[in-house]
């Protein structure tokens, strides 16, 4: 008895160096962020947050959650310490997903129902500029050099590619039916798209937007209507792309050398975004229709637990705690 | 210094707008024909859905607007000329298509009065986005006449799916006495027959009273004669008489197809697959909700749109290969949308909807098809009686 209390004790002082990582996720239709920990694979806090929040990603140094509040019509952020949103930052219309230019300083939304993009400055809080995008833009992505920033138009089925420094768009191209989510490598040379009603991601040369390869998926048993690629991540070393399948409940393992199909792995219903752990040994999937997030064991390609968060979720976000 | 700033801010809008303009002058124009001629009016019971005047002709202007959008990136716009004429003006649409050279035509208008005008005119594509007449995908059909609404078969297949998956396989029906309504329960028929099914009793509508006032006395009285049953179809069209059956049947039955659950190519209450965006793009055009005819030609023109992109700009005979093998359009239903090769019938999903909520999305799971399951709605190739698209 007198040993647990000790224990107890022992533990309530350790320092905070011990904390595990975090993957926050952002409930669509419970309005809701949920953070699971990365070692015990439990949803230990959960924020509420403004309505219909989609799009997550944290600032560089990790002490602020962007939001996008797409009912709300504004960007939250949300102070990582203190566990509270401490203002707005202004986003345009129905802000769906977005980007965080390199320096930190840029935010680059989507606003869905405006066909506009919107630049952000987050220390002034101020609207930068405004650029005109197809119907429905979504999928956004800044290169890492910061020279470009990608918005996906769903109905006019374009990536727009913008000049940061100008805003205006200086390419576009076309890509199949309803592009989602646009993602650079890390040396910025190539950008994956995918599309979702087209069924495929396309992977584009940076340096003149011409088109590399285009990859189709095939699942045994499910028809491949229902296989809607949306999501789309790269591993830490770019070596393997993993590409969320919608309504096929499936996430594709993608060879980037070759870009081939190397496994598909059954995950949770709705399959919308994606996030590693820190380490890179797990992912970590958002299941909209079954409402839960699964974990998947990148070793074996095999998911391993299935956790229930909100109602609908749909961003995730990594958060290293080391 | 502000107000010279701001002047100068003035004048670099104005050039800009100019040269915009001149840009304009520059694109290539794709011309479309938007052909009504009116629906006899038929007084029905209830006031409170009137038909909107824009109906259809909304769902073509914002394809239009979506369409322009990504014109604008590409260099080309769509520019739609609208005839609106009085019921029975076909001389009036035989003019108009004469004096227009829009090699897109979308056809809002009777069966016979659309199978007149597509005989008469040559190097066109036409849209049927009003009638769901089986004939114009069966025997009558046209190789230069595609459909973007779904068929009386494609919606009554939606139901027999959805009733047989539910194993309410005692059915009853009570039909209204219009030529639509004898044609949606045909297909009711040919649907039950096809999936397995059958009607027990059914009853033709007869009460011609004001329903609003003695529905609780009469539809008791006629539904108790259809003896014992899972679920009631009733085939009307208009809506006519099938609000007034629900809560006010002998037993104590769902209500399909009139009233009740519906099976529409699109219904204001859809919000999945991203359908809340179109929903309120619609809204904010229209200032009403979408309906299945303003989908059709919505779909239609977006069809097109998609069919000019991919196959960078060819005559209309390629655009129509394209359409009907090879297009895969994203309609906010889940599924691509795409063409059946041997009658020009869109390919899509068919929403089985209430007043409030999509209860299911046809075609149901495990409804299989060796080619595409949404093949499982509608006539297939092997019974189609259409030889106008000699595969």
């Amino acid at each position: 008895m007198k040993l647990n209390t000790c224990l107890a004790a022992l533990i309530a002082l350790m320092p905070a160096a011990a904390l595990s990582d975090e993957i926050w996720v952002s409930n669509e239709k419970s309005d809701t962020i949920s953070v699971i920990d990365v070692d015990t694979l439990e949803v230990v806090k959960e924020y509420e947050v403004g309505e219909r929040p989609r799009g997550i990603l944290f600032s560089s140094d990790f002490r602020y959650l962007y939001i996008c509040a797409s009912d709300s019509d504004a960007v939250q952020v949300l102070d990582v310490e203190a566990g509270k949103i401490i203002h707005d930052l202004p986003s345009g219309e129905d802000p769906e997903q977005f980007a965080l230019h390199p320096n930190g300083k840029l935010l680059y939304i989507a606003n869905e129902d405006d066909a506009v993009t919107t630049v952000v400055d987050t220390e002034t809080h101020h609207v930068i500029a405004q650029i005109n995008v197809g119907v429905e833009p979504e999928g956004m992505a800044v290169s890492p050099d910061g020279k470009t920033t990608i918005t996906t138009s769903e109905t006019t089925n374009m990536a727009h590619w913008i000049d940061t420094e100008t805003n205006t768009i200086y390419a576009n191209t076309l890509v199949d039916a309803r592009p989602r989510h646009a993602e650079f490598t890390t040396d910025g040379s190539k950008l994956w798209v995918s599309s979702e009603i087209g069924g495929t991601v396309a992977i584009f040369n940076t340096s003149d937007q011409s088109q590399i390869a285009k990859i189709a998926f095939e699942i045994t048993g499910v028809h491949p209507d229902k296989v809607q690629p949306v999501g789309v991540e790269l591993n830490a070393d770019n070596s393997l792309a993993y590409v969320a399948l919608g309504p096929s409940n499936h996430v594709a393992v993608v060879d980037t050398a070759t870009y081939e199909v190397l496994d598909y792995v059954l995950v949770g219903r709705r399959v919308w975004h994606m996030a590693f752990s820190p380490d890179g040994t797990k992912l970590f999937t958002t299941n909209g229709v079954s409402g839960d997030v699964s974990v998947i064991d990148l070793a074996t390609n095999k998911a391993i637990k299935s956790i229930k968060v909100g109602r609908f979720p749909w961003g995730a976000v990594a958060r290293p705690t080391n | 210094m502000k107000n010279i700033m701001k002047l100068w801010f003035c004048l670099l809008a104005i050039v800009l707008s100019s040269t915009l303009v001149e840009a304009g002058e520059n694109m290539r124009k794709i011309s479309v024909l938007y052909l009504r001629i009116a629906a006899p009016e038929r007084p029905v019971l209830s006031n409170l859905d009137p038909t909107p005047d824009n109906l259809g002709r909304a769902g073509a202007e914002l394809a239009v607007a979506d369409n322009n959008t990504t014109g604008g990136f590409m260099g080309y716009q769509f520019a739609m000329e609208l005839i609106d004429l009085d019921e029975g003006n076909l001389a009036g649409a035989r003019d108009a298509l004469h004096a227009s050279d829009a090699p897109f035509v979308l056809l809002d208008m009777s069966a016979e009065q659309m199978l007149t005008l597509v005989d008469e005119s040559e190097a066109r594509l036409f849209f049927n986005v009003r009638s769901y007449d089986d004939r114009l995908r069966g025997a009558d059909c046209r190789a230069s006449l595609l459909h973007t609404l779904p068929s009386y078969a494609m919606r009554a297949d939606a139901l027999m799916q959805f009733v047989l998956k539910k194993r309410w396989d005692k059915l009853a029906l009570v039909s209204g006495n219009t030529v639509e309504d004898g044609k949606f329960a045909d297909a009711l028929h040919n649907a039950s027959r096809k999936f397995g099914l059958s009607f027990g009793k059914e009853e033709p509508w007869v009460l011609d009273g004001d329903l609003r006032r003695q529905a609780a006395a009469e539809v008791p009285l006629l539904t108790q004669k259809l003896g014992d049953y899972d679920v009631l179809f009733v085939a009307d069209e208009q809506n006519d008489f099938a609000r007034y059956l629900a809560y006010n049947t002998w037993l104590p039955r769902p209500i399909l197809g009139g009233d009740g659950l519906r099976a529409t190519g699109w219904s204001h209450v859809n919000e999945q697959w991203g359908a809340a965006q179109l929903q309120s793009r619609f809204y904010d055009l229209a200032g009403r909700n979408m309906q299945d005819i303003d989908y059709a030609a919505w779909a239609a023109l977006r069809a097109v749109d998609e069919a000019y992109l991919r196959t960078n700009f060819a005559n209309l005979d390629a655009i129509r290969s394209y359409l009907l093998d090879g297009i895969e359009l994203a309609g906010f239903k889940g599924r691509p949308l795409s063409f059946r090769s041997w009658n020009g019938q869109m390919r899509q999903p068919v929403g089985l909807t209430h007043a409030s909520a999509l209860v299911a999305m046809a075609p149901l799971e495990g409804f299989l098809h060796a080619r595409n399951e949404l093949d499982s709605l509608g006539a297939d190739a092997p019974e189609s009686q259409c030889k106008a698209f000699g595969e």
